[in-house]
């Protein structure tokens, strides 16, 4: 596994939508490192056969029947609003689509 | 009526019975821990276990119990067993008509338009929420340094940690700020804290506990559980927040075995209780060690069957810990953006583009510790090293699943150290976060798994004189063991020292707040 | 705005050989949303059909809604696809801010529905096999609005609102196999290919199907090769292509300009485009980047949904009958040849047929109206014919009106624009504007008098057994009384008149 230097850390951050400055990059990298190399036995502890568990107790089909329950009023929904206009939450201007 | 000294000092299986045997109100009650809150939580020697105090709602519901058990009838006799009897919230559980910040900045001042299941709970069992208690922030940290606002201390000695996340739920009810406490455990957030500072902490089973109202932080190991002063008090506080909750998919159909019967039918005899090979010994500070061992004794006096069972997994456990709790919590955070509520932060210059904002909200909004494992947990899904990282990790799990599967069949409870050490000092780890992680190395097992732990005092260490924590393991679904050993193990252990452990706790030196208790 | 080159459609069919793939995304018509108890209902007020699941409040929890799971399992089965015995949803993690969580709770590599196919129907009755990959389960995102600029685009807004009303409103994403061999028919087979989507879902019951409203909406990836190769070109994926002549203009512009890139020696961009219907073209969205790392993993707040092979029996046994099968049964009880019957389809009148029918109206009657009247008009208002909102009782009132006598044909579609206009009823345009057919043989008997007289010629080959001549002299006396006449009774009087057996 290769080690994280800070091109890395900048790009996660990116990804992360964390603004990070140089140093912050420098330090977070050193640190990501030394937790990585930590973590790296992991990778080796199973081999192909042991399955994956996402769920500590397994459970399937849980449901919920396709009954309206409560809503929010629009001022309830926007009351914890940085900004709002025409009740809806407002956001400065998108530079590109997703 | 009671003297404030002694009342604060009643478990709350005993308080409890003081209310309803009409001895005491729940008002006086409610009140004298409002009072120790107030002359001991704040000033700059204060323990800080609050973030929040919810005086005049907690003396409302303790005035609505009292008027009801004063009239009497019928509905009086249906009041809960705990109606009454005030309890602090950890603040990563979401309450309305209190802040809710998760010890984070990005949170400040925001409320939640929606109670929780299990402050739901709290509120139909009519036991008053005395406020929010600190933590590190996200739940993210093991000695509640990393909260926003300031570190909580611990009451047995003020220049050390309280544990974490959960520190502020065990420091409050250490420091008789609180009977009860609800507390969050991921990897080891309610049982570590209570190991350093001397109480009980309960992580049920995944699942048994609904989440919903909790702040993940990593959604397939978080559970909320119990932080108290008893075994006892923690199975009847277990009993009100547990059961099925159609709001949380993970949420377990099962009914649990009555667990306050375990608790007070607490019996070892012919028991096997297996000592796990590697949670103890090497690693471990040896006052921790020695009382781990003078438990095994008690319990082996008591007629239990000691047993040695083997993980050879769980050295895998704690890095695949650290994968799959930042994986899970890169995501859960991802929401805290400036956009629906909670801080927004313009950037200092360029341009205005909400990915900018966004950035310079989750900038300034999240602390160091936070920003380390999202961007952990960034990498850990990041495509090319998913299968690597997440995915070995999710493998590991099932390693340490059967590793427990195999010991269970020959133990029916574990045992270990909850931590490795006592409570280190305020400062000493926090620039080293592996040194950091490596506390919670005991109790992180449980969380992979899924299966509940008990930690509870098991005496002071010899070289510092500070609470070592004993920690109980039990299969998934039968919490009701963890009791029923609990409390034989802690009325030994009390028998020995003559009384509670937090008996021996240093007397905290009044020092009223000259400010308001009030972080928010 | 777009000046890139294009080649003519033409040349480029001659160099080149397309590949189409679609991703339909399809809105459940579900009471709730997917993940929460919130109404799944469009156009109400901003931000009200939202709970706080919706607004990815802090310490919220999804949980499934088992109707949008059976709707997704009848998808499925409809477009022929196995159903997962297991399957389960995952996170698809980005920062946008229509997405409350900053993570779409979708399916990726266990979706419920998979290897399926689809019979599409071309306009002269070629029938073309679309393989479909996979139909899985996804939320829906809210809705922004860009505010300031110019132009109400994305580009230049000084910000934007967002409603999470339709935030978590369930979609099955329908994602097909590379198609191959349609040739210079891909714009019509992409066109087909949604419509046939379309249907099978409205048929389903699932969805309201409702192209306008973004019920039903697809993203179009288009690529060239020469021919002869067997591997594939770059392709562009055109995003939110939202009508069905939409998806068919934008596949055929994309090929124009693929051919056109290609021509000039340089390579396609795998890139989003953006589809305008106003000039009928593309614009460059944003190119694949790394920052699409999308950091899939499996939602750990969900259980896996596990499909019983009885469940999707019981399921399957619930299905309506397929659309091409109806078709099939349809022409037969209405008696359509071949050829009225695939222009009626082509025409997307069936439905409305099917219920005009059904209200009372015969189905020559039925085609009638709709062929002949309604489709024209449709055209002419460049919207699709069941968008003019007319109303199958409509239809049986007028054609009632007729049989009657009460009105002639031309009156009727007098009346029925009328009605398009908002009028009324038919029977109140017929008495606003007094039109009813003159009844009364006495005016008519005279204007027949005066029109025989005016063209003597044709009376006389009339008398000498060319019946086919009364028409000069019917159209004679309907000019006369500017219409309001039967024709028929017209028709009747005169050869009565000139003692002549029609
Ligand atoms: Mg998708
Ligand atoms: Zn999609």
């Amino acid at each position: 596994m290769a080690a994280i230097n800070r091109d890395d850390v900048a790009h996660l951050a990116r990804l992360a939508h964390i603004e990070m400055s140089d140093q912050e990059l420098d330090r977070m990298a050193g640190e990501l490192a030394v937790i990585v190399d930590s973590v790296k036995s992991v990778s080796q502890a199973a081999g192909d056969d042991v399955p994956a568990t996402s769920h500590p107790i397994p459970l399937t089909n849980v449901f919920r029947e396709d009954v309206v329950g409560h809503t929010f009023t629009a001022d309830q929904a926007l009351s914890g609003a940085p900004d709002s206009d025409e009740n809806r939450f407002k956001v400065p201007a998108i530079l590109d689509e997703a | 009526m009671t003297d404030s000294h002694e009342l604060i000092r009643l478990s709350a299986a005993q308080l409890a019975e003081k209310l309803a045997a009409g001895e005491v109100t729940s008002v006086e009650a409610t009140q004298a821990y409002l009072d120790r809150i107030a002359e001991v939580d704040g000033g700059e020697r204060g323990v800080n276990a609050f973030l929040h105090v919810n005086a005049e709602e907690a003396l409302a519901v303790a005035a609505e119990v009292d008027a009801i058990r004063a009239a009497g009838g019928s509905e009086a006799e249906s009041l809960h067993v705990l109606a009454g009897v005030p309890i602090a919230v950890k603040d990563l559980i979401v309450t309305v008509g209190q802040p809710t910040t998760a010890g984070s900045k990005i949170l400040e001042g925001w409320h939640s338009p929606y109670d929780a299941t299990v402050v739901e709970r709290l509120r139909a069992a009519k036991m008053p929420i005395l406020g929010k208690t600190n933590l590190d922030e996200f739940a993210m940290g093991s000695s509640t340094e990393h909260s926003a606002y300031g570190p909580t201390r611990n009451p047995w000695d003020l220049d050390r940690i309280p544990g974490g996340s959960g520190g502020g739920s065990a420091a409050a009810v250490a420091a008789f700020e609180a009977p009860l406490a609800l507390g969050t455990d991921t990897g080891g957030s309610i049982r570590q804290p209570g190991a350093v500072t001397g109480t009980v902490g309960v992580k049920p089973t995944y699942g048994s506990v609904s989440r919903y109202g909790a702040i993940a932080m990593a959604s397939s190991l978080d559970q909320i559980g119990p932080v108290t002063r008893t075994v006892l008090d923690s199975a009847l506080l277990h009993q009100v927040i547990g059961g099925h909750d159609p709001r949380d998919s993970t949420s377990l159909p099962d009914l649990l075995a009555d667990l306050v019967a375990a608790a007070k039918t607490g019996n070892v005899e012919g028991m096997r209780i297996g000592i796990i090979k590697e949670l103890h010994g090497e690693g471990y500070q040896a006052g921790v060690e020695n009382r781990f061992h003078d438990s095994l004794e008690l319990l082996k006096e008591a007629g239990a069957e000691i047993v040695e069972v083997s993980c050879p997994n769980f050295q895998y456990a704690l890095g695949a810990y650290y994968l799959i709790m930042p994986s899970e919590a890169s995501s859960n955070l991802a929401k805290f953006d400036g956009v629906r509520y909670g801080l927004r932060v313009l950037p200092e210059d360029g341009p205005m583009t909400i990915e900018r904002v966004m950035g310079a909200t989750r900038a300034a909004g999240f602390g160091d510790e936070v920003k380390r494992r999202i961007i952990l947990g960034t990498y850990a899904l990041s495509a090319g090293y998913y299968d690597a990282y997440y995915g070995s990790a999710q493998k590991v799990r099932t390693l340490v699943q059967r590793d427990f599967d195999a010991a269970f069949t020959v133990a029916d409870v574990l045992i270990s150290p909850t931590a490795p050490t006592t409570a280190f000092k305020l400062g000493e780890k926090l620039d080293d976060p592996l040194a950091m992680y490596l506390n919670d190395v005991a109790t992180i097992p449980a969380n992979l798994a899924g299966v509940p732990g008990l930690s509870l005092p098991g005496g002071l260490a010899d070289e510092d004189g500070l609470p070592v924590g004993i920690q109980l393991l039990a299969p998934a679904r039968e919490d009701a063991r963890l009791y029923r050993v609990g409390a034989v193990l802690e009325s030994l252990l009390e028998a020995k020292w003559g009384g509670p452990l937090l008996a021996q706790a240093p007397e905290l030196a009044g020092s009223p707040a000259l400010e308001t208790q009030e972080a928010n | 705005m777009n000046t890139e080159a294009i080649l003519s459609f033409e040349e480029a069919m001659e160099k080149y050989d397309p590949v189409l793939g679609f991703e339909v995304h399809v809105e459940l018509n579900t009471k709730t949303k997917m993940f929460s108890s919130a109404p799944n209902v469009f156009g109400d007020e901003p931000n009200t059909n939202v709970n706080e699941v919706d607004l990815g409040m802090p310490g919220v929890l999804p949980v499934v809604n088992k109707t949008a799971v059976e709707s997704s399992i009848k998808i499925g089965l409809a477009l022929n696809c196995k159903i997962a015995e297991s399957c389960r949803f995952a996170r698809k993690n980005y920062f946008y801010p229509d997405t409350p969580k900053n993570f779409q709770t979708s399916q990726y590599d266990e979706p419920i529905a998979y290897d399926g196919y689809l019979d599409v129907e071309l306009s002269d009755g070629t029938v073309f096999r679309v393989e479909i990959e996979r139909a899985h389960m996804e939320e829906d995102a809210g809705k922004l609005t860009h505010m300031g600029g110019a132009t109400g685009r994305i580009h230049g807004a000084d910000f934007s609102l967002v409603d999470y009303n339709r935030a978590g409103v369930p979609l099955v994403e329908i994602v097909t196999k590379p198609i191959e061999g349609a040739g210079s028919r891909a714009p019509e087979l992409a066109k087909a290919y949604v419509a046939a989507v379309r249907e099978i879902v409205k048929n389903l019951g699932v969805s309201d199907a409702r192209m306008e409203r973004g019920n039903v909406r697809c993203d179009a990836n288009v690529s060239l090769r020469p021919h002869g190769r067997e591997r594939f070109g770059i392709r562009s994926e055109t995003k939110n292509v939202n009508s069905l002549r939409a998806v068919e203009h934008a596949v055929r512009y994309e090929i124009q300009r693929h051919a056109a890139v290609l021509d000039a020696g340089n390579p396609v961009v795998q890139e989003t485009r953006h589809w305008h219907e106003d000039t009928r073209t593309t614009t460059s969205g944003r190119p694949k980047s790394d920052a699409d790392d999308y950091r899939y993993f499996p939602e750990p707040d969900l259980v896996p949904v596990v499909a019983s092979r009885e469940w999707v029996e019981e399921l399957r046994a619930t299905l309506p009958e397929p659309p091409a099968a109806r078709r099939k049964r349809l022409q037969a009880d209405w008696g359509y040849s071949d050829l009225e019957f695939r222009d009626v389809v082509n025409a997307g009148v069936m439905d409305e047929i099917e219920e005009t029918i059904a209200a009372g109206a015969s189905a020559s009657v039925a085609r009638k109206w709709w062929m002949g009247e309604i489709v024209g008009r449709a055209k002419n208002a460049d919207v699709d014919p069941g968008q003019l909102g007319v109303q199958p009782a409509t239809i049986v009132e007028l054609a009632r009106m007729v049989e009657e006598g009460r009105i002639n044909n031309k009156m009727a579609t007098e009346v029925l624009d009328g009605v398009l206009a908002g009028e009324g009823t038919p029977a109140d345009i017929v008495e606003k504007r007094g039109l009813a057919v003159v009844s009364d043989d006495g005016p008519l008997l005279e204007a027949i008098d005066a029109a025989l007289a005016a063209q003597p010629g044709v009376a006389d080959k009339i008398r000498g057994g060319k019946v086919q001549a009364v028409g000069a002299i019917v159209g004679g006396v309907m000019k006369a009384t500017r219409g309001q006449a039967d024709a028929g009774r017209v028709k009747e009087l005169i050869l009565e008149k000139l003692g002549v057996t029609a």
